[in-house]
């Protein structure tokens, strides 16, 4: 027997994820492919019908589905857990300002980088993660998330990322003279590396590489005595999560137009965790209801009591927890479940 | 030298503090196998409620007895009202309960007591020992918390209700077959997580001054000393707490250029090396894996 | 079709500004108007972290709640009533753009006031001043919000942490020429920007500091920097470190027998917070600065700008500590931008707004220390140049010396 902590022994995730594969492998039918339609068509035109600050919100919304579908990859497609997201985050917003500021890079080819970037930080973290499992593992990147800040205010790093007082970026206009504002333009360029980042992850899943990920979740030692390289796998998940945690970090930085070691604290990390168990662990549509809520569930809080935020916060989270342990995704599969009982 | 001498002395009686915290820490891993983010807050709380009495005006000997019977009840309530009742949810969601659980207590605290800075007294009094290097409150806090590992231990070895609770903890399924009440084993180590977190947190108090943000981040120092002793083993994790504090001091002061800018990294990282090699901790248990 | 929608959109803002316009317009005409203004009321924003490590600061909001609900029970200014809009930012910079969009763009104030913490500012400041909204006295020491010619929508308000270094630094070459220093500081924008004022003030002495030890808020103490320190042979110990660190150090430093000249930034010299807790006989002789009067401190009880602080507290804040300093601060810098309100008269525009906050002259308010006034200019963005050197007897600060203005600075004093 494993220890307990380890994440894919948990009967309701693996009923989970089983239901998730199923589903990727089958071919969309007609009446699925009209919702992604019309879900599409509603999304590129919601720019247009609501205000700017909105589409702002929106946005945002959007960077967080695509750090939130990076850890989904590591920890709900291979059962490595991860207290350190931020950091990956991080470093792409770094690499994407740092990029953008001193060498006057343009905006869309920072992403590029911070994927490399993050790739390989991530890649390198995950050697020696290869060796941690459930709460060790738990510990080294928690670990991560409250370092990163420090590190990036080291003053022998100063000249580039400008220590405490952080980097402040232009705001890109849309281009090819397109009649866009500048928060509309962010949203479309947000959304299409979204959807983007969302095919590549549903692709991945799919294929070999992906039932290797999720055979070495559900069983490693199984799945190395069926000629899988686990610790290549392992580290290449924590590589590819680490590529899409970063990109959105550069995104993120790019929509803010600011980096600072204090937009990366530890509760940065603990925000897309939350993100990933309430939309679904390893439901990669969970992502879009995990960015949402780590957007405005705050907010929400504060609106019921400015004084007791963080009451309402956490008990919004422990409620949560008691309507839908699997998050958002096992709530739709319950539903989904009792309706054909009945129908069929 | 004599700087060597005083960082080590300074760096014991700082672990100190993350001992106190990992002992709790351990506590409640025996108990229940997760580790719990809400325990530095639940310490928190304890300490408020103690600092609340010393107020009214009660005189120390009943205050601390009193604390520990109510963080002890509390801990218990919160077994039986916000954990029993998730039952087998995965890891992952228990995770996202203690962080709710988290933001809550924090945010009662700061409702209830505000944010003041308070001083809270110490009940070993002031002054201090060895050339002035330790106080006579880390001394005493390094003492309790070894007689409390000592019961602990004993508890946890020789009792009935010890075996039964680390029985329900390692295997839940066949504890039951053997007639033990696992719900309840829980419930007890939640109270008994919370009773050793309000000793730690009135402990500490005096030194960390006591207010709602406190335990932010003495919660990850204990985090790391409890994974570096090894999570199965109390004394192992008092010890670890006592080696991230010396190792952080020398880190700050030996290590140039970056040294005391990055004296909390530097300790961490050191404890993944020693994990990347022992991957229980450095005197927990290593667990054969079956397929 | 994305035309369409386009024109959509315009024509509904259209139809809500004219609807705007026509339930503002009824009534005494005569007012001049930006969003955020009206005949009826005076929209102010502000974010603030309400949760998250910085909660403690949230007492400052807290207390412009109750000043501005004292300002409006008593008429208003000029007859408006203020509308205090507070969000919670965590002291999250991304939160903080996230909640002044709101402010500005969904619940359209008049201005940003006290956003608090260095980065946030940062964070908001090419908004605001790409959307022409003041962002009036920041809540934050770094000197770098006082550039009107780049960010002309943005204000600070205290002594810049840098002025304050220089003080520091000009005492110690007045009066222990032979120090060698030792300085603990908060690794942040605050520790960072005394230290760098330290050493502009020490000029070519810069080689006096034996000794500058940065600490993370994350460290549960800082024994291990103050027993460094002491190692070093410093015999000057400046102390720029938040209350609970400020604390811990004067009472390390005690226990181990360190009898440096002791000099404690103005951000922790309260009795109250830092003092007591470090130990009374601990802290006697240490000197520090300031440009407000310490509420916690019995020498005011009698001074009638303190004793209206004290009433509005106990009838509008009585949850509030009276003895914080973050509530004396709030009290007076909420004066601040009443007194700059009132100046704008009937023209409520944003430019108006910034107009009179940078000609105010020779401003004087009640819990300043006698000789401080503020005075702006536009070229001049630091509201409060001035400050006072003070030594703690035991019981109560004592202030002694001349006011020092950043102009007796200026030689040195390169923004």
């Amino acid at each position: 027997m494993t220890i307990e902590t380890s994440i894919a022994e948990q009967p309701p995730t693996t009923t989970t994820q089983r239901a998730a594969v199923a589903q990727l492998q089958r071919r969309p039918n007609a009446r699925q492919l009209a919702i992604a339609v019309v879900c599409l068509g509603s999304t590129i035109a919601a720019p247009f019908l609501v205000s700017n600050f909105l589409i702002f919100q929106m946005t945002m919304v959007l960077v967080y589905t695509i750090a939130i579908l990076g850890l989904n990859i590591l920890t709900g497609i291979n059962g490595q857990l991860s207290l350190g997201h931020g950091a990956f985050y991080a470093a792409g917003a770094y690499t994407a300002a740092i990029l953008m500021d001193r060498w006057g890079i343009g905006y869309f080819w920072t992403l590029p980088a911070a994927a490399l970037v993050c790739f390989v930080v991530g890649f390198l973290f995950g050697l020696p993660a290869l060796r941690l499992e459930g709460v060790y593992l738990a510990l080294a990147t928690f670990a991560l998330a409250v370092v990163t800040p420090q590190l990036f205010k080291l003053s022998p790093f100063e000249n580039w990322t400008a220590g405490v007082t952080g980097i402040t970026l232009a705001k890109p206009d849309a281009p090819f003279g397109l009649p866009l504002d500048q928060d509309q333009w962010l949203y479309l360029f947000t959304l299409a590396m979204t959807i983007a980042a969302y095919v590549c992850a549903h692709n991945l899943i799919a294929r070999r590489g992906g039932r290797a990920l999720m055979a070495i979740r559900d069983n490693p030692i199984a799945a190395q005595s069926m000629g899988v390289n686990t610790a290549l796998y392992k580290s290449l998940a924590f590589g590819i999560s680490a590529l899409y945690t970063g990109v959105a970090g550069a995104l993120g930085a790019i929509v803010l137009q600011f980096v600072a070691p204090d937009s990366f604290t530890f509760s940065l990390s603990i925000a897309l965790l939350v993100g990933l168990v309430v939309g679904g662990v390893g439901w990669l549509p969970g992502a879009l209801f995990g960015g949402a809520f780590v957007l405005f569930v705050p907010n929400l809080a504060e609106s019921v009591s400015k004084g007791l935020s963080g009451a309402v916060y956490g008990l919004v989270l422990i409620t949560l927890m008691y309507v839908m342990p699997s998050g958002v995704g096992g709530l739709l599969r319950a539903t989904r479940a009792f309706a054909s009982k009945r129908y069929d | 030298m004599e700087l060597l001498i005083q960082q080590l002395v300074s760096g014991v009686a700082t672990g100190g503090i993350y001992a106190c915290m990992a002992l709790s820490i351990v506590m409640i891993y025996q108990a229940i196998h997760h580790l719990n983010f809400a325990q530095g807050e639940m310490a928190m709380f304890s300490t408020f409620i103690a600092w609340q009495l010393l107020q009214w005006g009660l005189p120390y000997w009943i205050v601390i007895p009193l604390t520990v019977a109510i963080s002890f009840s509390g801990g218990i309530a919160i077994e039986r009202i916000v954990i029993g009742p998730l039952g087998e949810a995965a890891v992952l969601s228990h995770a996202v309960v203690f962080i709710g659980l988290y933001a809550v207590i924090n945010s009662l605290a700061s409702f209830i007591w505000d944010f003041t800075t308070r001083p809270f007294p110490s009940p070993f009094g002031a002054g201090s020992q060895f050339g002035n290097l330790i106080s006579n409150q880390q001394i005493g806090m390094i003492a309790v918390t070894l007689l409390v590992l000592a019961l602990l231990y004993a508890f946890f070895r020789y009792t009935r209700v010890g075996l039964a609770m680390r029985a329900a903890a390692e295997n839940p399924t066949s504890a039951r077959l053997a007639g033990i009440r696992v719900g309840l084993m829980a419930a007890l180590g939640w109270g008994m997580a919370a009773a050793v977190g309000s000793i730690a947190g009135v402990l500490i108090a005096p030194i960390v001054f006591l207010e709602p943000n406190m335990m932010l981040s003495i919660l990850l120092y204990g985090f790391a000393g409890a994974v570096l002793g090894g999570l199965s083993n109390p004394a192992g994790a008092v010890a670890g707490g006592f080696a991230v504090g010396v190792i952080e001091n020398l880190a700050g002061t030996y290590v140039p250029v970056i040294g005391s800018e990055l004296k909390l990294p530097i300790a961490l990282l050191l404890i993944v090396i020693v994990l990347v090699f022992r991957p229980t901790g450095l005197f927990g248990r290593t667990i054969v894996q079956r397929v | 079709m994305q035309n369409r929608r386009f024109f959509l959109k315009r024509g509904i803002a259209g139809l809500l500004l004219s609807a705007s316009l026509a339930l503002s317009s009824p009534g005494h005409a005569a007012g001049k108007y930006d969003p955020g203004a009206s005949d009826a009321e005076i929209k102010i924003g502000n974010t603030n972290p309400y949760s998250g490590p910085a909660s403690a600061y949230s007492t400052i909001a807290k207390t412009f709640d109750a000043y501005f609900n004292k300002l409006n029970e008593e008429g208003g200014i000029n007859g408006r009533k203020i509308k205090f809009i507070s969000y919670d930012d965590g002291y999250s910079p991304p939160k903080s753009v996230e909640q002044v969009r709101k402010l500005v763009e969904s619940d359209e104030v008049l201005l940003v006031f006290q956003p608090l913490g260095t980065a946030n500012n940062i964070a908001i400041r090419k908004y605001m001043n790409g959307k022409k909204v003041p962002q009036l006295f920041v809540s934050s020491g770094a000197a770098t919000f006082g550039d009107p010619k780049q960010f002309p929508w943005t204000m600070g308000w205290q002594p810049s942490y840098e002025s304050e270094g220089i003080v520091y630094a000009r005492w110690i070459l007045e009066h222990l020429p032979n120090a060698k220093i030792g300085v603990l500081y908060q690794n942040d924008d605050f520790g960072k920007d005394v230290l760098k004022g330290l050493k502009i003030g020490l000029g070519d002495k810069t080689s006096t500091i034996v000794a500058a030890l940065p600490y993370e808020t994350s460290q549960p103490t800082v024994d291990s920097e103050v027993i460094k320190l002491k190692a070093s042979g410093a015999d000057a110990f400046i102390n720029v470190a938040t209350p609970k660190f400020a604390a811990q150090a004067i009472k390390k430093a005690y226990e181990i027998g360190w009898t440096p000249t002791q000099i404690l930034s103005n951000v922790s010299d309260v009795v109250n917070d830092v003092l007591k807790p470090a130990g009374l006989e601990a802290s006697t002789g240490i000197l520090s600065t300031a440009y407000l009067k310490d509420s916690g401190d019995p020498q005011w009880a009698d001074d009638p700008g303190m004793k209206d602080f004290y009433a509005f507290m106990d009838k509008y804040y009585p949850a509030g500590d009276k003895s914080s300093k973050s509530n004396a601060y709030a009290y007076t810098v909420a004066q601040t931008l009443v007194h700059v309100l009132k100046q704008c008269g009937d023209d409520l525009t944003r430019a108006n707004v910034m107009k009179q906050a940078a000609s105010m002259q020779q401003v004087t308010m009640p819990l300043f220390l006698s000789g401080m006034t503020m005075t702006t200019s536009e070229t001049d963005y630091y509201p409060i140049k001035q400050l006072q050197m003070k030594k703690f007897d035991g019981t109560r600060w004592v202030h002694f010396g001349k006011v020092i203005s950043s102009e007796d600075l200026q030689d040195t004093h390169k923004p």
